[in-house]
């Protein structure tokens, strides 16, 4: 166990340059964007006086070396800044937006994970069965479907002509109060709080975003756990336990399952990062206050702490995410270690 | 003026915090008798019941302040709904049977009444009118507030400048309720240009109070809490999702608002803005597109308002530091080659005033004025052929990608027919955050399209901003002694002087002759309602929720 700390920390000590790498990179790719957001946010109308105002106070009339040290110093103080665009410090932002993306995200996934995984099952222990070409039928239309299309189109159906979906304005209906803030999870808080009703809400907001979302990562997880359960079933540990005599169920969960994970697994963390950029559509059409449509909406103005606090959460993420998986594998298979 | 009873207590207090569980208990009372839920159980009721308006729009409030650096456009209502000035415009029925501002009326609102005098206006400020937390409004208010707006630089100082509000020593607080503004000298723009958001009446007392060596005008503060005496307070922002406006019971400016709170919802995408206005979830549809617009103008259950907005053009630009646009042959020969029926339809829709096919003399000042030039290929032909270059030429058509919904359509049009004439129109697509830069500032677009609106509906406004040599919104280094001139004689004169309309005609000879911006048509602004009533357009482009009722 003391190993595995050990090994964790030599991970983390290993994101640092990563981090150092995103830090200079963003840095510079934003300066390196087209558009000087001072004359941007002084409006139409502003002066040369008042555009150069607001250079100044932006920091923007200073060197780029100068800029960047300013930027470093801010940082380790945990100051990303503040948004222009939005009036509101960048850490508050993503404090806020971040959690609204990842529920929306994980709960997409859960879902997709729940249909996704026992459909691939079925589909490689019966070849050529329904649920074989029900896996086929739904892994063509789940990424044939554009999320946006997906989205308006639940709309549609199921809030304008059925009438059944709640109105589609983001995380909670305006009637709602927001709970009391713990993990910024509108579900987990509602729980916590005890108020079933606000949880209640919440969970009907959620629902046709997280549908759209889910079909759209259906397709991944169900191929990946289809071929890597075809693959176990065919693996001689498998003949073995058969022979050996051990029923059905043993066989297919406790073993070939049991193997066939790590592929599912090294899937689920990609799909997890490419959700959390396709979130951006699905943001935008459910209203959904969430950090892919801050991170669009700032940079199609230039709005430079935005943009850099957005890239330098999202490297934290991923390398949080690839420590996980990693950890995850470690636990699934015992022969696989971290190389020390 | 119509006030519907009010639900049980907390309702009108701040719905976070303490005042939150006050209202639970309050309306648990009245609702259910039970203490936990009735929160959600009585909020639909009460929206039901003409007390809660709901708003949807596409746009962001980033900011509270209008004063400060970056706010946008979007922000403005803040400033109109919780802010009150010294003056407002008055109302009047447009010919489609909706509510417009009038630009001729220059009605009270914290003033209540004035003297002009030749150096100088007297305000005398109304003796009820109190801020939120009980305090009088004063001269020193009105002061402070408007050295505010001159001191901060960006748009707000710009904007003062317009009206001849420029230094602070302009204005005077003579008593408790007596405020002065010196003219440097007389302009009918001083008085319009105070009744527009800029100018608001911030308490002062507040604002020193939270200001900081560095801050000296509160501009952190005023950012996230608005200090004012107007119609609406702020009970909750949360930014990127809503804005909840709570009715302020002691307004002294106007008539008190027919409705106790409007919630402002941001919904990104237009057809679930759209969807939810049909379906009735929300009464208000803010800034419609223009399809949408056309599409619900027939439906029974909506109503819709597309007011063409004043003093604004959509127009394309002629560079004159581009040699073919030199030539006067070759700027008509291409006011003749616009398809501006095609344009108008499927670029607007529909929505809006066309401004082509007008009569060649000009008889009224009217502006925005159609011009006489309309779709003549032959005469296009003609003049051309007139022209120095005769074979044609190639030029890059600019666009701004900020504003594709309009301009890529409108450009592919006018490329299409350029090209019948042998001109070889490339479009040119320029980011948002370049435009400006590219085209107003650095004017460097050979032909562009462009649409300017001034606040201040006069034409000599208009003509200031887009027609005198280095001006902003002239991306077409259009210079003319002669319009010099003219401007500057009548952009302080006053409208009923016998000189005014005269020169106002002589501009628009020389604009329909010279073509440095030929019009294409005046755009609306959209605006669809399902059980609301009294909403009024302004200038400003943003919602007055103070005339707002349920219906």
């Amino acid at each position: 166990m003391a190993g595995r700390l050990k090994t964790i920390l030599s991970r983390v000590a290993q994101a640092a340059p990563v981090v150092v790498g995103v830090v200079i990179v963003t840095f510079v790719l934003t300066r390196a964007l087209p558009g000087d957001p001072a004359v941007y946010f002084a409006g139409a109308a502003a002066d040369e006086a008042s555009i150069a105002e607001i250079r100044t106070a932006l920091g923007l009339d200073k060197s780029l070396p100068e800029q960047f040290v300013l930027y470093v110093g801010d940082l380790l103080r945990g100051d990303l800044g503040e948004s222009i665009s939005t009036g509101q410090p960048v850490v508050t932002e993503l404090a806020r937006r971040l959690p609204a993306s990842l529920e929306l995200t994980l709960t997409a996934l859960l879902l997709s994970c729940g249909v996704a995984i026992p459909l691939g099952v079925l589909a490689a222990t019966r070849p050529g069965s329904w649920a074989d070409h029900l896996c086929r039928v739904l892994v063509t239309a789940g990424v044939s479907l554009p999320t946006f299309f997906t989205g308006l189109a639940l709309i549609y159906v199921f809030y304008y002509l059925l009438g059944l979906a709640p109105t589609p304005i983001g995380r909670l209906d305006f009637i709602y109060l927001e709970p009391p803030r713990v993990t910024g999870f509108f579900l987990v808080d509602a729980a916590l709080a005890g108020d079933w009703e606000t949880w209640w809400g919440a969970a009907r907001q959620i629902v046709l975003p997280a549908v759209t979302l889910a079909l759209f990562t259906l397709a991944p997880i169900c191929r990946i756990t289809r071929a890597a359960m075809l693959q176990a079933l065919s693996a001689d540990f498998v003949r073995t336990a058969r022979a050996a005599g051990l029923t059905r169920p043993t066989v297919i969960y406790r073993y070939a399952f049991h193997n066939a994970m790590l592929p599912v697994i090294t899937t689920l963390g990609m799909v997890f990062s490419f959700t959390l950029g396709a979130n951006v559509l699905v943001e935008k059409v459910f209203a959904w206050p969430g950090i892919g449509s801050y991170a669009v909406d700032a940079l199609v103005v230039s709005d430079y702490a935005a943009v850099q606090g957005f890239v330098l959460a999202m490297a934290l993420l991923f390398v949080a995410l690839n420590l996980a998986i990693d950890i995850a594998y470690t636990l699934i298979d015992p022969r696989i270690g971290f190389e020390n | 003026m119509t006030q519907s009873k009010t639900l049980p207590g907390g309702f009108a207090g701040s719905l976070t915090g303490a005042s939150r569980r006050r209202f639970l208990q309050m309306s648990g009372a009245t609702a259910l008798g039970a203490g936990v839920l009735p929160f959600l159980k009585a909020l639909p009721a009460s929206a039901q019941a003409a007390e809660t308006l709901v708003v949807v729009t596409g746009q962001t409030i980033n900011s509270l302040d209008l004063h400060r650096t970056g706010t946008n456009r979007a922000s403005y209502q803040v400033a109109v709904n919780v802010y009150d000035r010294l003056v407002s415009f008055g109302t009047k029925e447009t010919p489609d049977g909706g509510l417009s501002y009038d630009y001729e009326t220059i009605v009270p609102e914290l003033a209540e009444s004035w003297d002009i005098a030749e150096d100088s206006i007297t305000f005398h400020l109304k003796p009820d009118a109190t801020f939120w937390d009980g305090k009088p409004v004063t001269a020193e208010d009105v002061r402070w507030s408007f050295e505010r707006a001159v001191t901060v630089g960006g748009f707000p100082t710009v904007q003062m400048k317009a009206g001849l509000l420029v230094e602070p020593s302009q204005f005077e607080a003579v008593d408790e309720k007596t405020f002065r503004v010196k003219l440097l000298h007389p302009s009918k723009l001083t008085l319009p240009d105070l009744a527009v958001p800029v100018p608001i009446v911030i308490n002062s007392e507040v604002a020193k109070a939270n200001a900081t060596a560095d801050d000296p005008w509160a501009m952190e503060y005023l950012h996230q809490n608005p200090a004012g005496s107007g119609a609406f307070k702020v009970t909750r922002w949360d930014p990127g999702q809503q804005l909840v406006y709570e009715r302020n019971d002691d307004w002294a400016g106007g008539p008190l608002p027919g409705v106790k709170r409007v919630i402002v919802r941001e919904v990104p995408n237009p057809s679930n803005r759209r969807a939810l206005l049909e379906r009735g979830d929300v009464q208000i549809n803010f800034d419609l597109p223009n399809k949408d617009a056309q599409e619900l103008a027939e439906s029974e259950t909506v109503s819709i308002f597309s007011t063409p907005i004043e003093n604004c053009i959509h127009c394309v630009g002629l560079n004159y530091s581009f040699e073919p646009f030199q030539d006067p042959d070759v700027r008509k020969a291409v006011a003749y080659a616009i398809p501006y029926a095609d344009i108008f339809q499927t670029a607007a829709y529909g929505r809006g005033a066309p401004m082509w096919g007008g009569d060649a003399a000009v008889e009224t000042t009217d502006w925005p004025r159609p011009f006489p030039y309309e779709t003549d290929l032959d005469r296009a032909r003609e003049h051309l052929a007139k022209s120095g270059f005769a074979s044609g030429f190639e030029v890059p058509l600019s666009i701004s990608l900020g504003l594709a919904d309009w301009m890529e359509p409108t450009a592919l049009l006018i490329q299409e027919n350029l090209a019948k004439l042998g001109i070889a129109a490339t479009i040119e697509k320029i980011p948002g955050a370049n435009w400006r830069t590219a085209c107003l500032v650095e004017k460097r677009l050979p032909m562009h399209l462009e649409n300017f609106g001034g606040w201040l509906n006069y034409p000599c406004y208009y003509f200031f901003w887009a027609y005198k040599e280095g001006h902003l919104f002239n991306s077409s280094n259009y210079a003319n002694p002669e319009v010099e001139t003219l401007v500057d004689e009548t952009l302080h004169m006053p409208t009923d002087n016998p000189e005014y309309a005269p020169k106002i005609k002589r501009l628009f000879e020389i604009a329909i002759e010279d073509l440095p911006r030929i019009p294409l048509w005046q755009p609306a602004l959209n605006v669809g309602t399902n059980g609301a009533t009294g909403y009024e357009y302004w200038f400003h482009r943003q919602l007055d929720a103070r005339g707002l009722e349920r219906s």
